[in-house]
């Protein structure tokens, strides 16, 4: 139990142990702790703002689907008001179309008629002339006469 | 464990004689063959024992913490890098806890001092007998395993410290401010004259201070560690003392060997924890 260079030896050894710690053991075990006592506080960090996410995320969606179902039922309500309307415009069109060509056949038959009336004119004129014939038993000079038959014709 | 030649009191002197190198009075150099010879050989002799225990078990430190640290990593630590981060993150809390300036020297300091300190301490767990025995095969007829029952080994370690603290005392405050910190408190006077009688005072209560932190950091730890030594190695005496003493000594030996883990842990952290606390007073500035 002598104080001797013992004390010397472990006074060197100390401060070589000492800076090689400093040097090499401590930086790269102290980095690693601080990395991830960071890359937890960022993971914590992360779940807490994807939670949040996730709440502003269902609210959004919920406000979504609550556009949507306006939406919808706006689109439906239009389109059965459009539906309406169609089937309106289309009668409007079978009635105006319909009255269209009752006109158009009344008109033919008007024209038939007077066709058939002129016909029968020019037949029932002839028919007279011949009937007077035979009736006067002389033959009527038709250029004599033509007024007079032209004034019969009017007549019937 | 003692054998029959040899008595209780050889065996305890065997027991706390360092194995000494140094220069024998008629000027040749060798190993010390007794404690006596040991003591001629004065100051410029070493205690090959402790010298080299401490020096395997900081290399077994140094080693064990580098290849740890050689390929560490952020993400899930494995067995090792797991035990070795457990101990850092504490060391890392009690410098963070004492120590306010800002020195990246401070936390290895601190897990060099606690985990060699440590381990010196834990060669007293190791059966007294087991290694000076084994050694004694190859002819090494002294050995103290325990490095820190050596003061030459705590004072070496406590003189480095006060080093440190004399070195950032002055680089921090300066000489002026250092000197002025012994000399003029605790006892201060508006009075020039007055402060001027009070200076030696201050020096002196100042100066006993600052001697009693090394004194008392190198005296504790030897202390605690040598006393606890000399009980295992009482202990051990008692093994040779009949079967049932045997057996008592047995118990006794488990007993104080399961006390002394506490005693190995809370001697390394005292060490360290007052290094911290003393490098932190160091740092600071008194107005």
């Amino acid at each position: 139990m002598n104080i001797n260079a013992t004390l010397i030896g472990q006074f060197i050894a100390f401060f070589v142990f000492v800076w090689f710690v400093m040097k090499y053991v401590w930086p790269p075990l102290i980095n690693v702790l601080n990395e991830r006592k960071q890359t937890i506080a960022d993971g914590l960090a992360a779940a807490e703002r994807g939670k949040n996410q996730q709440v502003l995320a269902e609210q959004h969606a919920a406000e979504v689907i609550h556009e949507a179902k306006g939406r919808a039922a706006e689109i439906l309500a239009k389109a059965e008001k459009r539906a309406s309307e169609i089937v309106e415009e289309a009668k409007d069109a079978a009635r105006t179309e319909g009255d269209r060509i009752k006109a158009a056949a009344n008109a033919e038959i008007e024209q038939e008629v007077s066709r058939a009336r002129e016909q029968l004119r020019g037949q029932v004129v002839s028919l007279a002339v011949v009937g007077a014939g035979k009736v006067l038993k002389r033959e009527l000079d038709a250029k004599t006469h033509d007024d007079l038959l032209q004034d019969l014709v009017a007549q019937l | 464990m003692a054998s029959e030649t040899l008595t209780s009191t050889e065996y305890i002197k065997h027991h706390l004689t360092n194995l000494t190198y140094g220069q024998f009075p008629d000027g040749h150099w060798g190993l010390a063959h007794s404690a006596a010879e040991a003591k001629a050989m004065g100051f410029w002799a070493i205690n090959v024992d402790s010298m080299a225990w401490s020096l395997v078990l900081g290399l077994f430190f140094f080693f064990l913490f580098r290849s740890v640290a050689k390929k560490v990593t952020a993400g899930v630590p494995g067995g090792m890098q797991n035990f070795i981060e457990w101990i850092i993150e504490f060391i890392d809390t009690s410098v963070r806890g004492s120590f306010t300036g800002n020195n990246p020297l401070i936390a290895p300091l601190a897990l060099t001092v606690f985990m060699w300190i440590w381990l010196m301490n834990f060669m007293d767990l190791i059966a007294v007998d087991l290694l000076p025995q084994l050694f004694a095969l190859f002819g090494v007829h002294f050995l103290k395993v325990v490095p820190s029952t050596d003061p030459n080994i705590t004072f070496g370690m406590s003189i480095a410290v006060f080093w440190l603290i004399l070195y950032y005392s002055v680089k921090r405050k300066g000489v002026g401010g250092f000197v002025g910190e012994l000399s003029l408190m605790p006892f201060q006077a508006k009075n020039k004259v007055v402060q001027g009688l009070f200076i030696p005072v201050n020096l002196l209560l100042e100066g006993v201070s600052l001697i009693a932190k090394p004194v008392s950091l190198a005296l504790r730890l030897f202390g605690n560690m040598y006393a606890g030594e000399m009980i295992f190695i009482l202990i051990a005496i008692m093994y040779g003392a009949g079967w049932a003493m045997g057996a008592f000594a047995g118990v006794l030996q488990l007993g104080w060997a399961i006390f002394h883990i506490l005693i190995i842990t809370l001697q390394a952290f005292i060490f360290m924890t007052l290094t911290i606390v003393y490098m932190d007073m160091a740092h600071q500035e008194h107005h």
